[in-house]
């Protein structure tokens, strides 16, 4: 045993309720408040996975989120959560914990042997070989090598996460010293206050560091501002990370819980930002500094006074700046016997009591296997050691500054990237903004609340001992003996930047690239600033010259499901719902998404859809079929200017339109193209209804706005979009008018008060109805519109008077049948992105028209007047032969070439005609009626004869039957 | 989250606002409209790094309007409604 | 000095300690005048160069990059290399595309990691099938290799995507392309770069155009950063940028800069060995070799130049990954960013000479330029090298906003680029 839990201390942890979990299979023994990191460290496991490219052996590195080693799988069918970070992660009762990128497990790993090669595979070797015969041959063993983590697919989730909107005056991120005076501070200034930090409790660094501040120990003074802040009704909110600034100063938070409950993402929108978020611990270059037991120094005086753990017996802590000296001399108290190494020979404090200091004198190497057990000075000198604690320095965390776009300045006496130029709304306090004794960090934060215009009362003062921010910047050195590592879990090291620079990759964006350098989950936190100090040495050039990497979200990583929120399954991209569903369903509807709307497919229920299909279509043109087509557009034009209007909008002439009269036509976009079709209802003078089709209602309403407000003003016309308010319910078929004769609806339903396309208004029930006879089925028909939440009783009544008459009910696959035996399109299945009028056949708008309409000079284009545009045919196959494929092209051999000459755009069985029926666009098809082409689907080829694409009683008698 | 301003319903959300275009892309009438102009009308676009003019449309209430704003760093420099009436 | 990249020179390398391989490619200074110069240095530029000395023997070529190579769209996509096109024109463009890219780590003696894992496009309804079926028989007409994918073909290739009865995307089938899949973005550009500069071309980073040298109504070179630069033959392929270029050049495009957002998860083992897009979320989805999901989506909707992500889109896609692979929902994102395109009408690049005599562009290409690097080098470099049009390039002129002969592979597929 080298590392252990001590008998008494700790200030997280609470020891009356211990808990067990496993890790690689065997029992780990912790308590309430252990993080996964602090119990296996408290076991004394050193090797807690492996590297992602050797395969080395790897220990817990840290205490917080910048760990780049001590990741692992939690499993569980709910709970699973690959490469979680040990170090953040509570350790909870019964969790299943496995090491990952390990087989069968961290200690002993099949892997292993890749490190022997690693001579060969150096930063980027796939780009040199793997070329032949090519790389995916090889590719599939590679990728079962890559990968960290495992996807437990049997994984079930716990419910969608919460995603919570917030707004405050003030954010403050980090409840550090800076964070939580400044949080005092701006809540004494009268603002409101969140503050948010990533630890389960609050007080940062005070939480491990010995100080006092205004004359009171830290822990007191943290207790203290803490319940003043809750005491004011600020929002406290432990275990949150902050994790991205976005446009506008949103920031995204993941908040973690410690009940299972998946994490929670909060977009808090607040007027000013503080980020007090810290620094992190820099490693020192030294050969082999990856090895197991090679910790932060200040993540082992952490676990040793939050945790009661003490990382080792024989510490061996190495340094370049003050603030190891407070780490060795609590490890000697602690127990552990202690050598400190300090870089500087000048300006370095005293040595602590019961710790051997060593100045002047810098790590060259450590050894051990799978763990260190001794480490070797730049003068030769050996130590002993079981655990070795290094201070690379401190680097400020300055993630989120950079995503707001903050410009960072580099302070050579800091030996560290601070923050620039102030970006608005955001200011830097603390460890972040460069400060290292508490004196600094509580001047910082005045200054930083009086940068956010806010005046400031009594800043804390610190009255305790400080370290100074001396510092001997200790970067990986070019051309250094052994392998030294930089980037730990994508093992990058010294020689593979050295390569990268050979190879002229010296742009920091390549080194990154090249190497992987500060790619891999931790996203460099502890290793980007020393790779590009490296690179700097190398080039010659300054560390600010090299420049960094671009931050980028998030911070840490964040769930997907967190993102996700609830939008899943039925409350993703919603379905519309027509007010009469459940009758339908009642009535053995089955339902399918059209354009947005779920609508009834057929009745008669799922066994033999395509009989239920075919007999409905029959019917219908036999007696009288019932139709919901209440998805239909209906969007009211009005105004002096309507006719004006709509003559601009439409494809035809539409102001020569009676009052009480109906006239189909098309709506164009500005390119020439058939946007919509439909039939335009002019009530009286002034007033107009668009029947659009179902699933473009809201881009017609868009286009009609946009027109309306940049051509024709506010004053000249009104647009009122009344879909959702009426039902629309058709009756159509020879005996559609007996049929409404039955009821009364307060009209005279005489042919020549009420011809096809004509509109009349009478009542059902008390309620206003208007009918409008306009066919989609070719055959008599009259859509009757009522207010949506009273269509229920006249549909009853359609219903019931129908069976006199063998009505049937029709769902859309009937009502397609019948529109297509009839040769009538539907916008975007029998027409394309390209379709421009004259090719349905509508040429006379173009050729004889006088206004402006949408569109017009788009049909005169050298495209437009190509002779071999695909036109709207009807496509006849013999009779007994099956339908055609939809979607199969005309095809003919040109040049030696298969070419395409168009497609089938609809084809149906018609039950009426006893045949197939289909349209298609096909190329000069207007022209070309009677010949016969060859059609290829999915390889095969038959022949169909092009015609007129109405296939049923094309005098249309049957309108008027 | 960017925050636009409408000029009806003041700062909302950006996913209620649906782009429209350049602002001032005016549209020649008529038949005879040289068909490189037409084509320009329809698709030439100013595209600016930096500051630009352009329409909006706010879904929620139906108006559109004129927003200048900044193509790189995002910020908000001006919404007015269209014909002015509404300036911001 | 080691030249040469195979198995062998990196096994030598490593008796060697790694320290005999040469610079990918050197960083001289810019020399006054050039007999071609391309502006950009991703992908498309970088190609450009390496053809134009490959193809036509022109090799006195200098790449202007104004930050570092390959560090715009070619470093931010999601790796998708694929052929599924409609119109016979655009099957020749990305089917030369495609071609070049099979031989390309040969080619350019580095490896590229070209992985043909396939790619299958849903089909969430019978309507979507019925366009599925009409796209199929275009490709296999036009010759690309396509298939119409049933609902088991699909769970055979992507048995963890969500096949409940409650999906609210569920499959009737999809269209399958096996020659597709994904390359690796950077290196792509560094093998062009490595193979561009062995054959004399001058990379030239940090070096930024200020405004074109024009003289009788030609473009004449180019005043950069790093002083003035002079060539009878200009090309630019600076996507996300073309507007600004044209700008300084005097004309307008059609395009507008959008950004265009992607991600990835961290690190997982192999769990999805495929390319998978839905039309209905509007999410393609892969597995990269070192194991992150690497999630793409639709544009944001607000032009602009900031290379930056953002929660909305973010939170829609991740929202429509999940509900296509649920077990993702056990998965982190690590890495979120953005890049900027040229978003052009008709959604197809152009290809060809600018208003302004001398200066060829290539642009537009949307969210699907890396896919079209070796043809849009190939194509840029043949119009630079002649002054002419290669037939596949032809349809993809300047002019054909004019003729309205578009070329809209959505308007005649349904499925965006």
């Amino acid at each position: 045993m080298t590392a252990s839990r001590l008998a008494t201390g700790g200030s997280a942890i609470d020891r009356s309720r211990p808990i067990r979990f496993s890790f690689d299979g065997a029992i780990v023994h912790g308590f309430a408040g252990d993080t996964i990191a602090s119990a296996l460290l408290a076991a004394d496991v050193a090797v807690v996975g492996r590297s992602f490219k050797y395969h080395r052996p790897r220990g817990i590195w840290g205490a917080g989120v910048e760990e780049p080693n001590a990741l692992v799988d939690i499993g569980g069918s709910v709970a699973a959560t690959p490469n979680t970070r040990a170090t953040t992660e509570a350790a909870r009762d019964g969790l299943v914990v496995k090491s990952i990128n390990a087989t069968p497990n961290a200690l002993s790993d099949r892997n292993a042997f890749l490190d022997r090669f690693s001579r060969f595979i150096p930063a980027a070797f796939y780009y040199k070989t793997f070329m032949w015969p090519d790389w995916h041959m090889f590719e599939p063993r590679i990728r079962a090598m890559a990968g960290l983590g495992k996807v437990d697919t049997g994984w079930t989730s716990p419910g969608p996460a919460d995603q919570i909107n917030h707004h405050c005056d003030v954010l403050v991120v980090g409840a550090g010293p800076a964070g939580l005076a400044a949080a005092r501070l701006a809540s004494g200034a009268g603002l409101t206050v969140t503050l948010v930090d990533d630890q389960p409790k609050p007080g940062g660094s005070l939480g491990h560091r010995t100080s006092e501040i205004d004359g009171k120990p830290a822990a007191l003074w943290v207790e203290e501002t803490v319940a003043e802040l809750a005491q004011a009704g600020h929002l406290i909110l432990p275990s949150t990370t902050a994790f991205g600034i976005y446009d506008h100063n949103l920031v995204g938070l993941n908040q973690r819980h410690r009940d299972g409950r998946p994490d929670t993402l909060w977009r808090v929108r607040p007027r000013q930002i503080v980020l007090a978020t810290g620094a992190i611990e820099r490693p020192l270059p030294f050969a082999n500094n990856d090895l197991p037991g090679i910790m932060s120094a200040d993540a082992a005086l952490a676990y040793l006074r939050r945790h009661a753990v003490l990382v080792g017996q024989r510490i061996v802590v190495a340094t370049n700046n003050d603030s190891g000296y407070e780490v060795a001399e609590a490890l000697a108290e602690a127990g552990a016997e202690v050598t400190l190494v300090d870089i500087r020979r000048d300006g370095a404090p005293t040595a602590p009591a019961n710790v051997r200091l060593i100045a002047g004198r810098s790590l060259a190497a450590a050894d051990g296997s799978l763990r260190v057990q001794a480490v070797t000075l730049d003068d030769g000198t050996r130590l002993d050691a079981d655990c070795v604690l290094v201070s690379g320095g401190w680097s400020p965390t300055i993630h989120l500054f950079g995503q707001a776009r903050g410009k960072l300045a580099w302070s050579e006496a800091r030996a560290a990237f601070l923050p620039g130029d102030p970006v608005d709304g955001i200011a830097v306090a603390g460890a972040a903004a460069g400060a290292v004794s508490l004196s600094e960090v509580f001047a910082g934060v005045g200054t930083a609340i009086a940068s956010l215009g806010q005046t400031t009362t009594a800043v804390p003062r610190s009255t305790g001992p400080e370290a100074t921010g001396g510092i001997l910047a200790a970067w990986p050195m070019p051309g250094s003996k052994g392998r030294i590592w930089i980037d730990y879990q994508n093992d990058v090291t010294v020689k593979d930047v050295e390569l990268a620079a050979r190879e002229n990759f010296v742009s920091v964006e390549h080194l990154k690239r090249y190497t992987t350098l500060g790619m891999a989950t931790d996203q460099g936190k502890t290793s980007n600033l020393p790779g590009l100090a490296l690179m700097a040495a190398i080039t010659g050039r300054t560390v600010p010259e090299v420049g960094t990497t671009t931050y980028r979200p998030p911070f840490t990583p964040v769930p997907l499901a967190s993102f996700a929120g609830a939008r899943g399954a039925e409350l993703m991209a919603p379905v519309r719902r027509l007010p009469l569903e459940s009758v339908h369903r009642a009535s053995g509807a089955v339902f399918q998404e059209y354009g947005g709307w779920l609508r009834p497919a057929h009745y008669g229920g799922n066994a033999d859809a395509e009989r239920s299909i075919a007999d409905e279509a029959r019917r219908a043109r036999q007696s009288v079929a019932l139709f919901d087509g209440s998805t239909l557009g209906k969007i009211e034009v009005i105004g002096p200017n309507a006719a004006e209007f709509v003559d601009f909008i439409y494809y035809n002439t539409m102001s020569t339109l009676k009052p009480g009269r109906c006239r189909y036509g098309f709506m164009l976009s500005e390119n020439g193209v058939v946007f919509d079709d439909g039939v335009l209802v002019r009530l009286d003078e002034h007033r107009f209804v668009v029947s659009c089709s179902s699933s473009h209602v809201a881009a017609v309403h868009a286009r009609l706005e946009e027109w309306r407000q940049d051509r024709f003003g506010r004053g000249a016309v009104y647009i009122h979009n009344a879909t959702a308010e009426m039902a629309t319910l058709t009756v159509s078929g020879p005996n559609a008018r007996k049929l409404l004769e039955t009821l009364d609806l307060g009209l005279s339903l005489d042919d020549a008060d009420l011809p096809h396309m004509a509109v009349s208004h009478g009542s059902y029930a008390g309620d206003e109805v208007r009918i409008a006879r306009v066919s989609f089925t070719g055959d008599r028909s009259y859509e009757i519109s009522i207010r949506a939440d009273r269509a229920e009783p006249l549909w009853a009544h359609l219903r019931h008077a129908g069976r006199a008459f063998d009505a049937v009910v029709i769902g859309l696959e009937a009502l397609m049948i019948l529109r297509a035996e009839k040769g009538f399109i539907v916008i975007g299945k029998d027409t394309d992105g390209t379709t421009l009028p004259q090719d349905l056949g509508v040429e006379g708008p173009r050729t004889k028209r006088q206004g402006e309409f949408v569109g017009r000079r788009s049909l005169f284009t050298d495209e437009a007047s190509r002779g071999d545009r695909l036109q709207l045919v009807g496509l006849t196959v013999p009779q007994g032969e099956a339908p055609l494929p939809t979607g199969a092209h005309g095809v003919r051999r040109s040049d030696g070439r298969l070419r395409s000459q168009g497609f089938v755009t609809s084809s149906y069985q018609s039950p009426t005609l006893g045949r197939a029926v289909a349209l298609g666009l096909i190329e000069r098809g207007a022209a070309r009626h009677g010949e016969t082409i060859d059609i290829q689907h999915l390889g095969k080829i038959r022949t169909a004869t092009i015609a007129p694409p109405c296939a049923f009683d094309p005098a249309g008698d049957r309108l008027h039957a | 989250m960017q925050l636009f301003p409408c000029p009806f319903c003041g700062p909302r959300d950006e996913t209620e606002f649906h782009y429209g275009g350049d602002a001032g892309n005016a549209r020649p009438d008529g038949v005879d409209v040289p068909i490189e102009r037409w084509a320009d009308y329809l698709y030439l676009r100013t595209n600016p790094k930096g500051t630009a003019r352009e329409i909006w449309v706010h879904m929620n209430c139906g108006e559109f309007f004129v927003m200048e704003r900044d193509t790189v760093t995002h910020k908000v420099l001006s919404s007015t409604a269209l014909g002015g009436e509404h300036a911001a | 000095m080691t030249r040469r990249y195979s198995a062998l020179s990196l096994f030598k390398e490593g008796l060697a300690g790694q320290t005999g391989w040469q610079p990918a490619w050197r960083s001289p200074e810019p020399k006054p005048s050039y007999d071609a110069i391309v502006i950009g240095g991703g992908g498309h530029g970088l190609a450009t160069a390496y053809y134009l000395a490959e193809n036509h023997n022109i090799s006195r070529v200098a790449v202007l990059e104004k930050g570092w190579i390959g560090g715009g769209n070619t470093g931010r996509n999601t790796t998708v290399v694929r052929s599924n096109y409609y119109y016979p024109e655009s099957v020749e463009l990305y089917g030369l595309a495609h071609r070049l890219y099979e031989g390309l780590s040969r080619d350019l003696n580095y490896n590229v990691m070209l992985s043909q894992r396939g790619m299958v496009n849903l089909c969430h309804s019978t309507a979507e099938m019925e366009v599925g079926a009409r796209t199929v028989n275009a490709m296999q007409i036009n010759g690309i290799d396509a298939e119409l994918f049933s609902p088991e073909d699909v769970r055979r290739v992507a048995p963890i995507y969500n096949f409940s009865a409650h999906a609210r995307f569920p499959v009737f089938g999809g269209i399958w392309q096996g020659r597709a899949g994904t390359a690796r973005h950077d290196a792509v550009a560094w093998g062009y770069a490595r193979a561009a500069n062995r054959l004399g071309v001058d990379i030239i980073q940090n070096c930024e155009i200020t405004d074109f040298i024009v003289e009788g109504g030609r473009c004449r070179g180019v005043h950069t950063t790093r002083g003035a630069i002079r060539a009878d033959r200009i090309g630019m392929a600076v996507a996300g940028h073309s507007s600004v270029l044209a700008a300084k050049a005097g004309f307008r495009l059609p395009i507008n800069s959008y950004a265009l957002q992607a991600c990835v998860s961290e690190p997982v083992k192999p769990i999805l060995d495929t390319v998978v897009l839905s039309p209905g979320t509007g999410v393609y989805v892969s597995q990269s070799d070192k194991g992150e999901i690497v999630i793409g989506g639709g544009l944001d909707r607000i032009p602009s130049y900031a290379q930056r992500g953002n929660l909305p889109t973010l939170e829609t896609v991740i929202a429509g990954l999940l509900e296509m692979f649920p077990i993702f929902g056990q998965l982190k994102l690590m890495r979120q960013w953005a890049g900027i395109v040229d978003v052009v009408p008709d959604s197809s690049p152009i290809i060809g000479e600018s208003p302004l005599p001398g200066l060829f562009l290539n642009c537009g290409w949307g969210t699907g330029g890396f896919k079209a690097i070796p043809a849009g080098g190939t194509l840029l470099a043949q119009l630079l090298a002649t002054g002419k049009h290669n037939d596949i390039s032809r349809p993809f002129d300047l002019d054909r906003f004019a003729s309205g002969r578009l070329i809209d592979e959505a308007a005649g597929s349904g499925i965006a680029h």
